[in-house]
């Protein structure tokens, strides 16, 4: 089983259409990936999809890194 | 059969424009989901979608929650919705001075609050596709306004607002919104208005006579299909020259 990081980067190259090696744990999804406002939007759908849980729009908002989103999952399995 | 395998939903299918266009996409080959209020209408459009592998189901789509069960009901069942169209809709017409609060109310909640629902609900399965087909039925009255139907006009205007914003936002990923403005089209609502006025009426349309349903259901048929792929956001109006925008 892959580390949740590790899944969460290949979500993130997925979705962005990048290499997996371009996404380090601090890039940014807009300034660094290269992500627009519906990309955005897909790649939470694609986190809720992965780790089977909902992610509320204003949770939502606040995962603009890698680093959050792999905060956002690992706060959410802990509960 | 150029939408082989795609599954289509269309909403208000038991009759008129919605059951002609249900079947037009059915002869093209797509899976159609036909929604009609009662059970009644859900099974009579089942039996006439049968040959082609269509069904009917129940759907209000003023009552809360509807639109989002009934769609995820059907990506269980027949996978991601690939075409939707947005057809379901009344009339509650009355001078302006004398509409109550209840006729507004009706018309936006089921006329364009429900394509606002709808299509929201269909695009996650849209957007992974890379591929989805948006249909909107509006109205020439929402282009040219019509005595005793400011909320409907208003509805079907807002409709075409709708899908031209939504156009913007969702053509990245292949998937195109129109809308298909009928004219005066012979059907139940049509056959609700008064004799002289649909005579008055007639004589605007260049091509002096009434539409058919399946007028209509072409052009809906050709927005759903890959032919329209570098069609969006756009207003096909099919009217016999009733208006030319």
């Amino acid at each position: 089983m892959e580390n949740i990081e590790q899944r969460v980067k290949k979500i993130v190259a997925e979705q962005l259409g990048v290499n997996e090696a371009e996404v380090k744990i601090e890039s940014s999804f807009v300034d660094d990936l290269g992500a627009d406002s519906l990309d955005t939007v897909e790649l939470v759908m694609a986190l809720e999809e992965e780790f089977e849980c909902e992610i509320p729009d204003e949770e939502a908002e606040k995962i603009t890194t890698v680093q959050q989103a792999i905060d956002f999952v690992n706060a959410h399995l802990n509960k | 059969m150029s939408l082989q395998g795609k599954v289509a939903l269309v909403t208000g299918a038991s009759r008129g424009i919605g059951a002609a266009i249900a079947e037009a996409l059915a002869a093209e080959g797509a899976k159609v989901i036909g929604t009609a209020t009662s059970e009644a209408g859900a099974a009579a459009i089942g039996e006439r979608l049968a040959a082609q592998g269509g069904v009917g189901m129940v759907l209000n789509v003023g009552e809360e929650g509807a639109i989002e069960a009934l769609i995820d009901t059907i990506a269980k069942e027949y996978g991601d919705i690939a075409i939707l169209v947005n057809n379901a809709g009344i009339t509650r017409d009355g001078l302006l001075m004398r509409m109550k609060d209840e006729d507004w109310d009706a018309i936006m909640d089921t006329n364009l609050r429900s394509v606002f629902k709808a299509s929201k609900a269909v695009l996650r399965g849209m957007m992974k596709a890379r591929w989805g087909r948006i249909v909107n039925i509006a109205s020439v009255v929402g282009a040219m306004g019509n005595a005793g139907q400011t909320n409907y006009a208003a509805a079907k205007a807002g409709i075409m607002g709708f899908t031209k914003s939504m156009a913007r936002e969702v053509g990245s990923r292949n998937i195109t919104v129109n809308c298909v403005a009928p004219g005066f089209i012979d059907t139940d609502m049509t056959r609700a208005l008064p004799e002289a006025q649909r005579e008055m009426l007639v004589q605007q349309i260049a091509l002096g006579r009434l539409g058919d349903a399946k007028d209509i259901a072409d052009a809906v048929g050709f927005l759903a299909s890959d032919r329209a792929a570098y069609i969006t956001g756009q207003t096909l109006h099919v009217n016999g020259g009733m208006l030319m925008p």
